[in-house]
């Protein structure tokens, strides 16, 4: 169905190259989108837990969090609301080392999912798979910078080949579940596993 | 109208599905808010608060799509009513503001949006703060409010730079004249001639604005808040009502 008098856009920065998922336009900003107001959070008290079911496995406070395995990763972006970012830099913990810290074998996993909670009470589920072999981190630091409040600081989950609502910003703790559980927005109407290239951005 | 009580409690009224729409009116509110009306018949009831995507299709394939929040929820059966400011050089609003015209086909996705949505049958007095187009949703709001006669208590904090920005203005104050459980006061940051009537106010919205609203709203039940708007706006706002011991915020950006 054609837009008469839709042209698309004035000066064209249309990749061809498949890095750009349907629905989605290049930003060279970073907006933000989060369901209520920034908590700030203090590094003193800040915590990061693994949990297995109610049970805890695992917590790191800032210091050992940050002796914990480092690792960069340049990658994109997309949100659901409709703007993607490339090549955005980011350092962190890989998920990876985080759960080998915890004393798990990514062969064996109590579970297949988890819920990833924040500080705020945000919460997003995601199948441990999308979390695994370097797909993801709890990142501390963007474009060589801590990583501010806004978007997420001092250390948000992210999973970049997901839309951005997964990555759940001050993060505070993984949990597996039995169960593919419904996070905050997954309740609200989105998509349980929200692939951009797919364009899962509503569930239902 | 719809009993929409059903859709908040089930799945609040999502949908997936992009359906053919075409644009049945253009009406410039203000001069940079454009009010415009989509029709489609594969029409579903919306909450108030929720948003719409609309998808353009250009000749050679090229898509583009973007939210915009319904301005109205009660509005009649196969049409949603959106507002859309113009941006210079924004892909997706200057084509609703220069090129547009009714009978135009363009596709909509939604109602859709289950955190910041509102409905009558909540009681717990409710603070409403929008900057410049992030009024759009927080009208919904007020409309389902006076539309299904609510007591609730509600109040509107709505900055804009003119006087002329306003959307709604004589409406709104009418509204608040004939619904006594609702007040609307407005803040224009660049205004010279502010009118000298209580509702209208200098400069940005501000901590004794907040204040007042708060007295406006008590019964024993905590505020609910809505806030909408740039994120600098929304920032500044959700401090300013944490300042104020109010911590039940919902907030939606618009852009930076
Ligand atoms: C839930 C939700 C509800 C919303 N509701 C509303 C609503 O009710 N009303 C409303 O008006 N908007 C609303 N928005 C915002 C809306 O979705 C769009 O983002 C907005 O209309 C801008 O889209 P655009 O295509 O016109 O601009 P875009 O082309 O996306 O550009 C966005 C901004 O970037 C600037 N820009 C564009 N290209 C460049 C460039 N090359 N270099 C530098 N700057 C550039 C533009 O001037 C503009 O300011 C909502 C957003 C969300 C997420």
């Amino acid at each position: 169905m054609i837009t008469r008098g839709f042209s698309g856009p004035r000066n064209k920065k249309i990749s061809d190259d498949g890095r750009l998922p349907p629905g989605q336009s290049l930003t060279t900003g970073f907006p933000v989108l989060t369901s209520g107001p920034t908590p700030k959070v203090e590094l003193d008290s800040w915590k990061f837990s693994i949990k297995l079911g109610v049970k805890p496995i695992q917590s790191w406070d800032w210091n050992s969090f940050n002796q914990l395995p480092q690792s960069s990763l340049v990658t994109d972006i997309h949100c659901v609301t409709t703007w993607s970012k490339f090549d955005t830099k980011w350092q962190g913990v890989m998920v990876d080392d985080l759960l080998s810290a915890a004393g798990y074998e990514l062969d064996s996993l109590p579970t297949r999912f988890v819920l990833a909670h924040s500080v705020d009470g945000y919460s997003t589920n995601l199948p441990i798979a999308d979390l695994i072999r370097g797909k993801a981190m709890i990142a501390t630091h963007f474009d060589e910078l801590p990583l501010t409040s806004e978007h997420g600081g001092p250390a948000r989950l992210l999973v970049p080949h997901l839309y951005l609502w997964k990555s759940a910003k001050w993060a505070n703790a993984l949990q597996f579940t039995e169960k593919d559980v419904a996070g905050f927005w997954e309740t609200r109407g989105y998509h349980m596993r929200g692939d951009p290239f797919k364009e899962e951005r509503y569930g239902g | 109208m719809v009993d929409k009580s059903t859709l908040i409690d089930h799945s609040i009224g999502t949908s997936s599905i992009w359906k053919p729409a075409t644009i049945a009116s253009l009406e410039k509110l203000t001069k940079r808010i454009m009010r415009v009306k989509l029709s489609t018949d594969e029409w579903k009831p919306a909450v108030a608060g929720q948003h719409i995507d609309v998808r353009l299709t250009a000749e050679d394939g090229y898509q583009a799509q973007r939210s915009y929040s319904l301005l109205s929820t009660v509005e009649e059966i196969g049409s949603y009513e959106i507002a859309i400011e113009y941006l210079t050089d924004g892909e997706v609003s200057s084509y609703f503001h220069e090129n547009a015209q009714v009978g135009d086909s363009v596709e909509v996705l939604g109602p859709n949006g289950g955190h910041f949505i509102w409905n009558s049958v909540n009681t717990s007095p409710v603070l409403l703060i929008g900057g410049g187009s992030g009024v759009v949703p927080l009208l919904s709001i007020v409309e389902e409010k006076t539309n299904s006669e609510s007591s609730t208590p509600m109040s509107l904090l709505y900055g804009v730079r003119f006087l002329e920005d306003i959307i709604y203005h004589q409406h709104l104050n009418e509204l608040t004249e004939r619904h006594e459980s609702l007040s609307v006061n407005f803040s224009l940051s660049r205004e010279t001639t502010v009118p000298s009537l209580p509702q209208y106010h200098p400069g940005y919205i501000h901590e004794s604005l907040i204040r007042q609203a708060q007295k406006h709203l008590t019964n024993n039940d905590p505020i609910e808040c809505y806030v909408c708007g740039n994120n600098g706006f929304v920032e500044s706002m959700t401090t300013l009502l944490q300042e104020r011991g109010m911590d039940n915020i919902r907030t939606e950006r618009f852009g930076e």
